[in-house]
């Protein structure tokens, strides 16, 4: 588990090369003009990144959650914002997979896998957000319909996206009362806020999504009614690991511009990384990584043999990892000095884009939430 | 259509390469072994030919140490059907000669239509391995190819020569060699990755292919002496004032550069 195989060694070459030569040369450009790169995206789904960890027999690349973890580290150190995204659209790609039937599968799963179209994961609304459950969104059963009504917040390819997956109220029963519902593109009623201003993950569009009277077929309901709340959980454990790999990815990437800068840096007589006190924060930094990521391998391995503390392994990875990204970067701007704090450099990019990785896919302080209530009912 | 793509393993550009003083070898261990990218290039010619043509066979030939199984299996997860790996410690060093003399045996027994390799690798640089094959092979040879056109019976294609073009072709079988003009080789995906170790791998011996390294009848060259290369020296800078272009033309001159 802690050494990776022969094929895993030829996965992460292929997914660094590509992460080197197709994001990384762009990354900041992409980040200054906010530019959405949908041809890079499918290029890397025509390699199979869009169905990561998805069933083969429609189109998913058929890899493991730790296979996950090290591909998103990858594209991460190249470029956190893609890599998240990415990680977004694996969720709702498997999401499908896993909760669809056959004919559901069949149709989204194939152009979801080469990512010829994109999707978004709608469950944050304008007045809720931690507490999920008390989503208000509403889909009211007419015939072989529903009608939608609603405002979704903060999602993550919106406007873009072709496939939006909903989690939408059927009845007023707390969490029990949710349901998920795939909504396509072009359906009448639906709309999008404007491109929200941001402090990182430019190179992706964060809008609202506005449901009016949206009506779609009730076969786009994926699962049964008030299933909805279990299948975004569920899609989420995996997301938490994908995030906080994508976290492990940019704060490497700052620890790596660290080192090379720091020997080239002199001061006092002598490269910077003589001093022993940078060598500390040096060290610092690598402990904080290994230690995410071993962690991370670990809820990894638990999501892919369905253990029973999976859930809390990647709460928990989650916030480490996040947490470390966040940590490792904005270290590495005070090592850099003033140059870490200058765009051209690409510190405080990492920076900006790692924060919110402590907010989404549930809040850090969510994470703990959830540890506590495991560790009180044991 | 059978195509045969050869591949070679060589310490990657970006890292530090160095030769073994005292061997005189490449130092294998001084930076990453890749793939060739003139191969993934040649490789990339075959699959795009394969893509069109359904029924035709790709196969990586591979002369390498016995360590190079996974570099070699990368032409598998971009798409060849099966390799061929010549592993043999008495191919340590081999001269050109001795390299095409092996891959030509090779390639005999296997059975083609056309050879493709790239025209010179980044390690060694020779860039005669492609046409002593030919001679071995006593088939045509299209040499320093920009394009190519293969159809069922003859290969064709452009050869940039100084001042202009060549059209050139021959009839199958025979050997050709592309160069840098060629467009990039695509990516394995994860599921040519997760493929590749499906596919047939075949290692053979010197023994298998009835090749002789050490073939007294056979001349090869001999490494009589090897150095480091001598230290880069600090070039001239040139200051303007005033003179600095007409300064530049005469370096220019002086060294032929003009
Ligand atoms: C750039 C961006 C992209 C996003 N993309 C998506 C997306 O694609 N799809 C989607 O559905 N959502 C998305 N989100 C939304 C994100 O998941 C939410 O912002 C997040 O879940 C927090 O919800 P909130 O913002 O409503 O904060 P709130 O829930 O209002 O929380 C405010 C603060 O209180 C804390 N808090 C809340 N409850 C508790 C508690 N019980 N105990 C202790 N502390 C608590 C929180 O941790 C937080 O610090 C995105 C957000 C951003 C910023």
């Amino acid at each position: 588990m802690f050494e990776f195989t022969d094929d895993q060694l030829a996965l992460q070459a292929m997914v660094r090369q590509f992460a080197q030569e197709e994001l990384a040369p762009n990354a900041l450009d992409w980040d200054e003009r906010k530019h959405f790169p949908v041809d890079v995206l499918h290029r890397a789904g025509e390699l199979g990144m869009g169905a990561i960890y998805v069933d083969e027999e429609f189109g998913g690349s058929g890899l493991t959650r730790c296979d996950a973890a090290m591909i998103f580290e990858e594209l991460a150190h190249a470029d956190p914002t893609i890599s998240a995204y990415i990680s977004i659209h694996n969720m709702v790609t498997w999401m499908i997979d896993t909760y669809g039937d056959r004919q559901q599968r069949a149709r989204w799963v194939p152009v979801l896998a080469d990512m010829g179209v994109l999707s978004s994961y709608c469950l944050t609304e304008p007045g809720v957000g931690s507490d999920a459950a008390a989503l208000t969104t509403r889909a009211v059963r007419d015939g072989d319909h529903y009608v939608i009504n609603g405002t979704k917040q903060f999602i993550s390819g919106a406007g873009v996206s072709g496939i939006y997956l909903v989690m939408v109220r059927t009845q007023d029963t707390g969490h029990a009362g949710i349901s998920t519902i795939v909504v396509e593109e072009g359906t009448p009623g639906l709309s999008f806020g404007p491109e929200e201003k941001k402090m990182g993950w430019h190179a992706q569009p964060t809008r609202q999504v506005v449901f009016e009277n949206v009506r779609v077929p009730v076969a786009n309901r994926l699962g049964a009614e008030g299933a909805g709340f279990g299948i975004a959980m569920s899609g989420l454990n995996g997301g938490r690991l994908n995030i906080g790999a994508c976290s492990i990815g940019g704060g490497q990437a700052a620890l790596d511009k660290s080192v090379d800068y720091l020997k080239e840096r002199t001061a006092f007589g002598g490269p910077l990384i003589n001093q022993q006190s940078i060598l500390f924060q040096l060290a610092d930094m690598e402990i904080e990584l290994v230690t995410a990521r071993t962690l991370l391998w670990r809820a990894a391995d638990a999501l892919d043999r369905g253990a029973d503390d999976a859930v809390k392994l990647c709460a928990i990875a989650k916030k480490v990892a996040t947490d470390a990204g966040f940590t490792v970067a904005n270290a590495a701007i005070q090592l850099h000095g003033g140059y870490g704090y200058l765009t051209e450099y690409g510190l405080e990019k990492i920076a900006r884009d790692l924060r919110v990785h402590q907010i989404l896919e549930g809040s850090n302080e969510i994470m703990r939430l959830i540890v506590g209530r495991i560790v009180a009912e044991e | 259509m059978k195509l045969i793509v050869l591949v070679k393993e060589v310490p990657d550009t970006y890292g530090d390469r160095k030769l073994n003083l005292e061997t005189g070898l490449a130092d294998r261990g001084a930076s990453e072994a890749v793939l060739d990218e003139i191969s993934e290039r040649a490789l990339e010619a075959a699959l795009t030919y394969a893509d069109a043509n359904p029924g035709t066979e790709v196969v990586a030939l591979a002369a390498a140490p016995a360590g190079s199984v996974s570099t070699v299996r990368k032409a598998l997860g971009m798409g060849a059907d099966r390799a061929i790996h010549v592993a043999d410690e008495a191919l340590a060093g081999a001269d050109i000669v001795l390299t095409a003399q092996v891959l030509a045996a090779a390639i005999k027994r296997d059975g083609f239509d056309l050879v493709i390799s790239g025209n010179v690798s980044t390690d060694g640089s020779g860039g005669m391995v492609p046409a002593a094959i030919a001679e071995y092979l006593e088939v045509p040879q299209l040499t320093g190819l920009s394009e190519i056109e293969i159809t069922d019976s003859k290969v064709s294609g452009t050869r940039p020569i100084d001042g202009g073009a060549q059209r050139v072709s021959a009839q199958l079988p025979a050997v050709v060699s592309i160069t840098e003009a060629f467009p990039d080789p695509r990516f394995p995906s994860f599921k040519g990755i997760m493929a590749a170790k499906k596919k047939p791998f075949e290692t053979v011996s010197l023994a298998d292919l009835g090749v002789r390294a050490d073939d007294p009848e056979v001349a090869r060259s001999i490494m009589l002496s090897i150095a480091e290369k001598p230290p880069r020296e600090a070039g001239i800078k040139i200051v303007d004032d005033g003179e600095a272009g007409k300064d530049l033309a005469d370096f220019l001159l002086k060294n032929r550069l003009a």
